[in-house]
């Protein structure tokens, strides 16, 4: 199995990453190298096993917990938009999205 | 006395303890030789913070609140969110950032109430979101191994690895994913443990693949690394969804139990063409000195060890790519300044925000995770995660830990593998397996192999078997030397 050029530039686009034509022919290629490898694995018969999507679930079982839906911390909007990109009367600045 | 940099975590807690010296004192030592350094071991310090944190740990020895390990330095590496320093994953991406919270293996290693008490000396290097066996993933430098200056440190936890082994701090904490923890240790000839899956908290340690990525300590001994887990672990059901419901334990407890009759599983596949020779000659030395601790090598099978290479390698980018979709621009974290709309914006901030190895794990992610791609890789490998993960069990039937190579060779040049990145993949043969079933593993120090540089010895315990994991280490410890010794850069 080999991938495309043109499914690179679907995949960045997917994954919101530009990627200059050098660049993309550049992943094109060590992907493709990455996927010789996997080749060996779609070969296994994996017929009636699950997947395992929590290791400690080999040994037993394991549901993913949710919390109640209750505030838990004091209000640190200062110290939380202290890193954003841009910022004004304390709401995060994105360029105009509707016209 | 002893120099306070020789001092283990132990000696050190024990002598601030006794009140023989004091946090703050230790803290500028400590200090003063990380902010010399020159391997590239440190990102950031904030002397101010650490020193606060020392006159804490001093008032709290004082009045004898104070945790187990108060006053002893460590680092953090800069996967962990902190609020007195920087946190930057090793990413430009993160350039600057500061966290509002700690992560909670901060909290609960730290001086804050309920704390062990460890004061932090800064943050270490380590590759970029903790993707890379060799630190050279770093966005802001390499880091060089103490034991050869021109050799890497292994990855992703370089930084930790280098500053221990060059005693510039007594221990550190790192991040294991795919053996991030193991393989630097063992390229550095230091003592680290990845705990089983779900034990250490993983809020606030950045995501790189959730269903893997674990926290452990790194540090000269098998007996500070017990200090420090117990600290580390314990259930945070809250803030974690993974976080398992097993309370702390004591990892120390059974340190000096006896080896006799315990029986070690040598899986054929760890010992095949791939092994180094010198590798290979320091791994059975060290086995042998177990066999006469009067324990018993048996020979096991982990059939799907080659398999794990491929299934790691789907899974952990995929998860990755969903993990790092969070880095837009918009909230925190790198924003280009060209952009025409929000999605150039998106797209231009991440391309100039990622360095290369994340870019390519985040497309192979988003790939195996695509429409009509789904079935094939990811789901695959999921499956083959759970037969790896039950050939584990298989084998624990008639073994009580698991031994052999941490990784196929010593710790490489600088460079050598920069342009091959399934180079780099195919390295972690040895580590992967453990970390695809969230078994603990840990390395320890086994010897030196070729051009005299370190070979760790990697011990695979079955789940919550930390504590057994430790005192195989620490009997192994005191009939060894190879943990005392220290690389000439070291001074």
């Amino acid at each position: 199995m080999s991938l495309t050029a043109q499914e690179i530039d679907r995949i960045a686009n997917l994954a919101r990453l530009e990627l200059p034509p050098e660049e993309g022919q550049r992943m094109l290629d060590q992907i493709n190298g990455f996927f010789s490898i996997v080749e060996a694995m779609r070969a296994v018969d994996t017929t009636g096993v699950e997947p395992l999507p929590h290791p400690i679930a080999t040994i037993q079982e394991v549901a993913l917990r949710l919390r109640d839906d209750i505030a838990s911390e004091a209000n640190q909007r200062e110290a939380n938009q202290r890193s954003a990109p841009a910022v004004e009367r304390g709401l995060f600045l994105v360029p105009k999205v509707i016209e | 006395m002893t120099a306070l940099h020789d001092m283990t975590v132990a000696a050190l807690a024990n002598q601030l303890r006794a009140k023989k010296i004091s946090a703050t004192e230790v803290a500028q030592h400590f200090l003063a030789r990380s902010q010399a350094d020159t391997s590239g071991a440190f990102l950031s310090f904030n002397p101010e913070a650490t020193l606060a944190q020392a006159k804490e740990a001093d008032a709290q020895l004082a009045a004898g609140t104070a945790g187990p390990l108060a006053g002893v330095p460590m680092a953090h590496k800069d996967i962990f969110v902190t609020t007195d320093f920087p946190t930057t994953a090793g990413s430009k991406m993160l350039e600057g950032y500061r966290s509002p919270f700690d992560a909670t293996v901060v909290r609960k290693l730290g001086v804050q109430a309920g704390g062990a008490g460890m004061v932090n000396v800064g943050k270490l290097n380590c590759d970029e979101f903790a993707m890379g066996s060799s630190n050279e993933n770093s966005a802001y430098k390499p880091v060089t191994n103490p034991w050869d200056t021109s050799r890497v440190p292994g990855g992703s936890s370089g930084g930790s690895s280098a500053a221990v082994a060059a005693r510039l701090v007594p221990a550190a904490t790192g991040t294991d994913t795919g053996g991030s923890i193991r393989q630097p240790a063992s390229f550095c000839s230091i003592t680290g443990i990845k705990p089983t899956y779900g034990r250490a908290s993983r809020y606030g340690m950045i995501a790189y693949a959730s269903s893997l990525d674990q926290a452990g300590p790194m540090a000269r001994t098998a007996e500070d690394c017990a200090l420090m887990l117990s600290a580390m672990c314990g259930p945070d059901l809250d803030r974690d969804s993974t976080s398992l419901d097993v309370p702390a334990e004591n990892f120390a407890r059974d340190l000096n139990a006896s080896l006799d009759g315990l029986r070690i599983g040598i899986p054929n596949e760890f010992f095949g063409e791939g092994l180094a020779p010198g590798v290979r000659t320091a791994v059975d030395a060290a086995l042998k000195e177990y066999e006469k601790l009067g324990a018993k090598l048996v020979p096991i099978s982990l059939p799907r060890t080659e398999l794990s290479i491929p299934v790691y390698y789907i899974i952990a980018p995929a998860e990755a790519s969903s993990n790092l979709s969070r880095f837009d621009g918009v909230k925190f974290g790198h924003r280009t300044k060209d952009y025409t709309d929000l999605v150039s914006m998106y797209k231009r901030s991440r391309a100039e925000g990622f360095g290369e190895e994340v870019k390519r794990r985040i497309m192979t992610g988003a790939y195996v995770l695509s429409h009509g791609y789904y079935d094939a890789y990811y789901l695959q490998a999921q499956k083959i995660r759970r037969m790896i993960s039950d050939d584990f069990q298989q084998a624990f039937k008639v073994c009580d830990v698991i031994a052999g190579p941490v990784a196929p060779t010593v710790a490489w040049k600088l460079g050598e593998k920069t342009d091959d990145p399934v180079a780099n993949y195919l390295a972690d043969i040895f580590t992967l397996p453990a970390s695809l079933a969230g078994l603990p593993g840990m390395s320890l120090p086994a010897g030196f192999g070729e051009e005299g540089m370190p070979v760790g010895l990697q011990l695979i315990g079955n789940y919550f078997k930390e504590a057994q994991l430790l005192n195989a280490a620490h009997r192994l410890q005191q009939a060894t030397d190879f943990h005392l010794r220290q690389p000439g850069g070291a001074k």
